[in-house]
């Protein structure tokens, strides 16, 4: 089973298990992880599950496509090089805990 | 027991109830809800639900887990019949009771009920809720011969999903054109062309007169042009009502849902209401709105459940939406209903385009299909009292972020 830790802006932590085929976001809305929003499911419409994935692990994930990047562009927090839409990390990942932190603000 | 009580596990209850615990609410809170599905996502009960690329147990929006870990009692399965304003109890089937401090309505909407004859008949179907999209699904499997009445966002979703499994589908609108609340004719005439081009056929200007059967199912459509359409199956999306007689029962005012402040507070101090079933004054619109999306479902309820913890952060969002009908991904921000003008970015002809509109100059909603980086701009510009010009909107080398980044140096 893979893990996802989502950092909180209080640098609290808190580690839940991800089904298969399970998105970040869902899994976050799904446990109560307060931060990430998911207001549109996952189908790329609403830019409001923007986290950080950890420096170290961001290379290992596969790359945005075009309109996830298209919807990056304007995320409300800042944008960074380790910016993604949690709708679009899906297990099983490469790694087997994922790291992500959660902006302070969603679109 | 006291505390918060929340009617209802929509998107609305649940994120009041989410918002009061993470400001610092203590007490006990209980959801109760009717239906027996743990919280769902809606959105797909239209598209992907009944084209079998999602399932309940994939449409799951809040676990047990999620109830265990922010101490929340969830009671399925369980209908709130009425409110005691003077005793703080709500009624639960007539029988038992629980007692509230506070009180949150999240009850959602209802589907409009066609009102003709035959509308009682077997195989004429409704979609709002869980139930409704697995009866749906049961039965477009074996549907062969399609019409779906309203050409509204429910309609015209249900029309592609049952298009694209391969379904002789009509689509009957009573105005003269779709997605006629929502969008300008020039989106309108976009879906038309679209709906066709997919081997749906609309008929536009055209009512329903009755609904005709054999042996209590459906089997034909009478139309106001004396057309007879077969059907075996039909879907009515004509609009949605709010679920707000509990509210009018027990004194609350109410005026086309649930009258709110921007809070959510309704005219009772204690008691709150918010998403489908309620309605409040938007700023952006400059009137009273009843909104029927996620977005003012989650954030109303946010703006709630803050005010219910003692706290406050007034809902103040631009509304939003956003519609998936085959490759176009429709997404709105504003309400442009009584736009003075518009202008247009992108290209109609290869479906990537974006309608700005406006009033008396200042930027009101923008439309996009398939244009995601305008639409993110463009609510961040309405939010922020941003009005490029509509020449500045007409130009493709003008890059809209631009405005973004000069209006407070930091971005907006």
């Amino acid at each position: 089973m893979f893990k996802v830790n989502f950092v909180r802006q209080d640098g609290t932590a808190c580690v839940i298990e991800i089904g298969s085929g399970v998105s970040v976001m869902l899994a976050a809305v799904r446990n109560g992880i307060s931060g990430i929003d998911g207001e549109c499911g996952g189908c790329l419409d609403c830019a409001t599950c923007h986290i950080y994935v950890d420096d170290a692990q961001i290379n290992a994930l596969p790359s945005p496509d075009a309109e996830e990047l298209e919807l990056l562009g304007s995320v409300k927090a800042p944008r960074k090089p380790n910016s993604r839409l949690s709708c679009q990390l899906k297990s099983p990942f490469p790694i087997e805990t994922l790291n992500v932190h959660i902006p302070e603000v969603q679109s | 027991m006291t505390g918060l009580v929340v009617i209802g596990a929509s998107y609305a209850g649940i994120q009041g109830a989410l918002s009061a615990r993470d400001a610092g609410y203590a007490e006990p809170i209980t959801v109760v809800a009717d239906e027996a599905w743990l919280p769902y996502q809606r959105p797909p009960l239209s598209k992907d639900f009944l084209t079998e690329l999602a399932t309940e147990e994939s449409l799951v929006l809040r676990d047990k887990a999620f109830f265990d870990n922010k101490g929340i009692d969830l009671i399925l399965g369980v209908r709130a019949t009425d409110i005691d304003r003077q005793s703080r109890k709500i009624l639960l089937g007539g029988h038992s009771a629980l007692s509230f401090d506070k009180l949150l309505i999240g009850t959602g909407s209802h589907a409009r009920k066609l009102a003709v004859p035959g509308a009682d008949l077997g195989g004429v179907r409704y979609l709002r809720t869980m139930q409704d999209a697995i009866e749906l699904k049961a039965s477009l499997r074996d549907a062969s011969e399609i019409v779906v009445v309203g050409g509204g966002f429910i309609g015209l979703e249900v029309a592609a999903s049952a298009g694209k499994l391969g379904k002789k589908v009509t689509v009957l609108e009573s105005s003269s054109r779709l997605l006629e609340r929502a969008v300008s004719p020039v989106v309108s005439e976009f879906l038309l062309d679209m709906h066709l081009q997919h081997g749906v056929d609309v008929m536009l200007g055209e009512t329903v007169v009755s609904i005709n059967g054999q042996n209590g199912r459906v089997t034909s459509v009478s139309c106001g042009n004396s057309a007879r359409l077969q059907a075996d199956l039909i879907l009515v999306g004509v609009g949605g009502l709010p679920n707000d007689q509990i509210a009018k029962d027990a004194g609350l005012d109410c005026s086309n849902g649930i009258a709110v402040d921007d809070h959510g507070r309704s005219s009772d101090p204690d008691i709150f209401a918010a998403g489908d079933c309620a309605t409040h004054y938007n700023t952006f619109a400059r009137d009273w709105l009843r909104l029927e999306s996620v977005q003012n479902a989650q954030d109303q309820a946010k703006a709630a459940g803050l005010a219910i913890a003692g706290g406050t952060g007034p809902y103040d969002s631009v509304p939003r939406f956003w519609s998936d009908q085959y490759d176009a991904k429709l997404q709105i921000v504003g309400i442009s209903r009584n736009f003075d003008d518009q202008a247009i970015r992108g290209s109609i002809e290869d479906g990537k385009f974006s309608v700005f509109y406006y009033r008396q100059g200042r930027l009101i909603a923008v439309d996009s299909v398939n244009r995601s980086g305008d639409q993110m701009a463009a609510r961040r510009m309405i939010a922020g009292g941003i009005s490029p010009s509509p020449d500045q909107i007409r130009d493709a080398s003008f890059d809209l972020k631009s405005l973004l980044k000069s209006a407070n140096g930091v971005g907006v």
